[in-house]
């Protein structure tokens, strides 16, 4: 989960490799497609480093799958370079790009037994045909499919048929592995299991991983870093902590877990400290906030809070550092382990707060008047281009 | 209380699909019998019972070489136009050209140009070509009245297979020769034998065309029973009205087999 170094800029452009050896394993430069006047994907940049997991993520149309299916040479660029392993595959036809791909549909050719989908790469690489056996083998082993290899795909499960296409698509060693939304066919339980034996695969062989979903679970669970795609640009590219404690963007605070997002106007004040105000309420803005949001005052701004941010407080003034507001709850959803209230605040803004149970002690109801409080420091500064 | 009204209305139903089902086999079914007769004329109902006819099909000789003529047509147009169709359909359903919807009507306008003009014009052309009246002539015009149907049991077939499948191929290593004859080429098999086999039947019973094409040197099956049946009402013309019967329903048969295998996906 963690990324060696955070990244933070919008488009995610890494500093080029310092040497000829040390090259990444794969560099977008500028990807451009479109498809008549259709932008598909808008110059996108981005540097994947040997070993690593990164996951496109976005909501669909945005253009993840369409980069993905350029790296894998299904479609060709508009405009812009794709490099693997520091050479330039750009024109290259898919079957000499040495890049195994795993489709969400799985793929497998049906008049084939699963051992024979799983050598299917080798044999086109015409190794010797002892190689063949041993490495289908091994490759059935390390998905957990020893023993059936004399099976057709129909007569496998869906989560079977997965493994075994991850098995076909790592077993010739790719430079690169490629998958889109691998998991989106499979019910929940099954797509929970296979994610974690999906980065257990992808460690053993250390291979390096793009991976396409939309689902921002999934891509926390699995990704060392992440690239949001929003209209066919990454928005912000960085470890899963990243997007969610300090997103860059209105668009990723809102795609990336739960937010409140509190719309007004950034008032910069020296002395007093910071604001993003709306109409006559007023919230502090921590420094490091304002100091990342670099936002000139009097612009549109939203305040972001995560929802287990936000305490309900039985009366007292606002302390130091807290933000205070008055609500009004709404519904009160009990989920396990947490209870979620829904609230409204004076002008009709809906707010959610995320409690552990045992903390509350408390019973509320629909109607009952709150407040609601919460650390400077919780609050997230983004620019609003929505906005007034 | 439903079923009281439902009975007569589905006796009425049977004996109306029973009565068609009459209608359309009776004249076909009625050469059979008669093929067996012992009579010296063409006759119903037969008399007696011989093989005499089925005999002299195999020992005339005008009779054994228009079987031979028959099969060798068939056999080439069914190579010909599978091998030519099917690449038709791989450049219409996987290709990017202009005027594709054009082409891929072009090449369905024999099913709808009616035979006789285009027995005209092709013999027509065939007679400057050198080609009228010879095995070659007849099958190049039967394989352009055959691709339509290749064509569209071909192109069913491409267009009901996973694209991706394709693009698997692709990127596990397969340049698009290999592509095609270790994945497309197995996945629409059964596509392309319906294509075959319909190609041959087209071939095996055409007499129109046939009629134009050949001459009194090389004559097939239909044309031969054809020149036959106009100078002398021999029961041999029955007893091979039922080999060409048999052969084309045990085609259809061997059609309802290989449809069967397609892979269940």
């Amino acid at each position: 989960m963690t990324a060696p170094e955070p990244t933070t800029a919008a488009t995610g452009s890494a500093a080029p490799a310092t040497n000829g050896a040390d090259h990444p394993a794969l560099a977008l430069r500028d990807l451009r497609k479109t498809f008549g006047s259709a932008v598909a994907v808008d110059g996108v940049d981005l540097d994947v480093r040997r070993g690593e997991f990164l996951t496109l993520l976005g909501p669909s149309g945005s253009g993840k799958t369409t980069t993905l299916r350029m790296v894998a040479g299904f479609m060709a660029p508009t405009a812009g370079s794709i490099e693997i392993d520091g050479s330039d595959m750009t024109r290259v036809p898919p079957y000499r790009r040495d890049v195994g791909m795993v489709f969400q549909n799985y793929a497998l050719f049906p008049h084939m037994t699963a051992a024979d989908n799983v050598a299917f790469p080798l044999r086109m690489r015409r190794r010797p045909s002892a190689e063949i056996k041993k490495r289908v083998a091994d490759a059935l082993e390390l998905v957990k499919l020893g023993g059936y290899g004399d099976r057709y795909p129909r007569q496998l499960s869906g989560g079977q048929q997965q493994r075994v296409a991850l098995a076909r698509a790592v077993v010739f060693e790719p430079r690169l592995l490629l998958m889109d939304e691998p998991l989106g066919a499979l019910d929940r339980k099954l797509r929970e299991s296979l994610q974690l034996e999906i980065i257990r695969v992808s460690r053993e062989l250390g291979a390096t991983v793009l991976y396409v979903t939309h689902d921002q679970e999934e891509a926390l669970v699995m990704s060392d870093r992440i690239a949001i795609f929003s209209a066919g640009r990454i928005e912000q590219l960085g470890s899963g902590e990243d997007l969610y404690d300090r997103p860059a963007s209105l668009f990723v605070a809102d795609f990336i877990g739960e937010s409140n997002i509190l719309r007004g106007r950034y008032e910069a004040d020296g002395g007093d400290g910071d604001w993003v105000t709306h109409d006559d309420a007023r919230w502090r803005v921590g420094r490091d906030a304002a100091a990342r949001a670099e936002l000139s005052s009097g612009t549109p701004a939203a305040l972001v809070v995560r929802p287990e941010r936000i305490r309900i407080v039985d009366g007292g003034g606002a302390g130091d550092g807290l933000n205070v507001v008055e609500a009004t709850v709404d519904e009160v959803l009990y989920l396990g382990p947490d209870t979620k209230y829904h609230l409204a605040l004076g002008w009709g803004q809906r707010v959610a707060v995320r409690e552990p149970r045992e903390s509350s002690g408390r019973e509320l109801q629909r109607g009952d008047q709150v407040r609601l409080a919460w650390s400077v420091d919780d609050g997230l500064l983004v620019a609003d281009p929505g906005g007034a | 209380m439903s079923d009281s009204w439902r009975q007569p209305r589905r006796v009425l139903m049977a004996a109306l699909g029973a009565l068609t089902v009459f209608y359309l086999l009776a004249p076909t079914l009625v050469i059979v019998p008669m093929s067996f007769t012992e009579a010296r004329i063409l006759s119903f109902p037969p008399e007696g019972f011989s093989f005499q006819w089925y005999q002299r099909m195999w020992t005339d000789r005008q009779w054994s070489t228009g079987i031979v003529n028959s099969l060798q047509v068939a056999v080439l147009t069914a190579l010909l136009a599978t091998v030519l169709g099917t690449l038709a359909s791989l450049g219409i359903s996987r290709g990017r050209f202009p005027g594709r919807s054009f082409v891929n009507g072009l090449t369905l306008s024999p099913l709808i140009v009616p035979v006789v003009v285009i027995a005209i014009g092709m013999f027509g052309l065939f007679v400057q070509w050198r080609i009228a009246g010879s095995l070659v002539g007849l099958v190049l015009a039967h394989t352009a009245l055959a691709l339509p149907f290749v064509i569209v049991n071909v192109s069913t077939s491409l267009q009901t297979m996973d694209r991706n499948l394709e693009l698997a191929a692709a990127n596990l290593g397969a340049d698009p020769r290999r592509s095609f004859f270790h994945i497309t080429l197995p996945i629409i098999l059964p596509g392309v034998l319906a294509g075959a086999i319909f190609s041959f039947i087209t071939s095996w019973d055409e007499v129109v065309v046939a009629i134009f094409m050949t001459s009194a040197r090389f004559r097939t099956l239909p044309v031969e029973m054809w020149e036959q049946v106009r100078q002398a009402v021999d029961p041999t013309v029955a007893a091979v009205s039922t080999t060409l019967l048999v052969v084309t329903t045990a085609l259809l048969l061997l059609l309802v087999v290989v449809r069967r295998q397609a892979p269940a996906q």
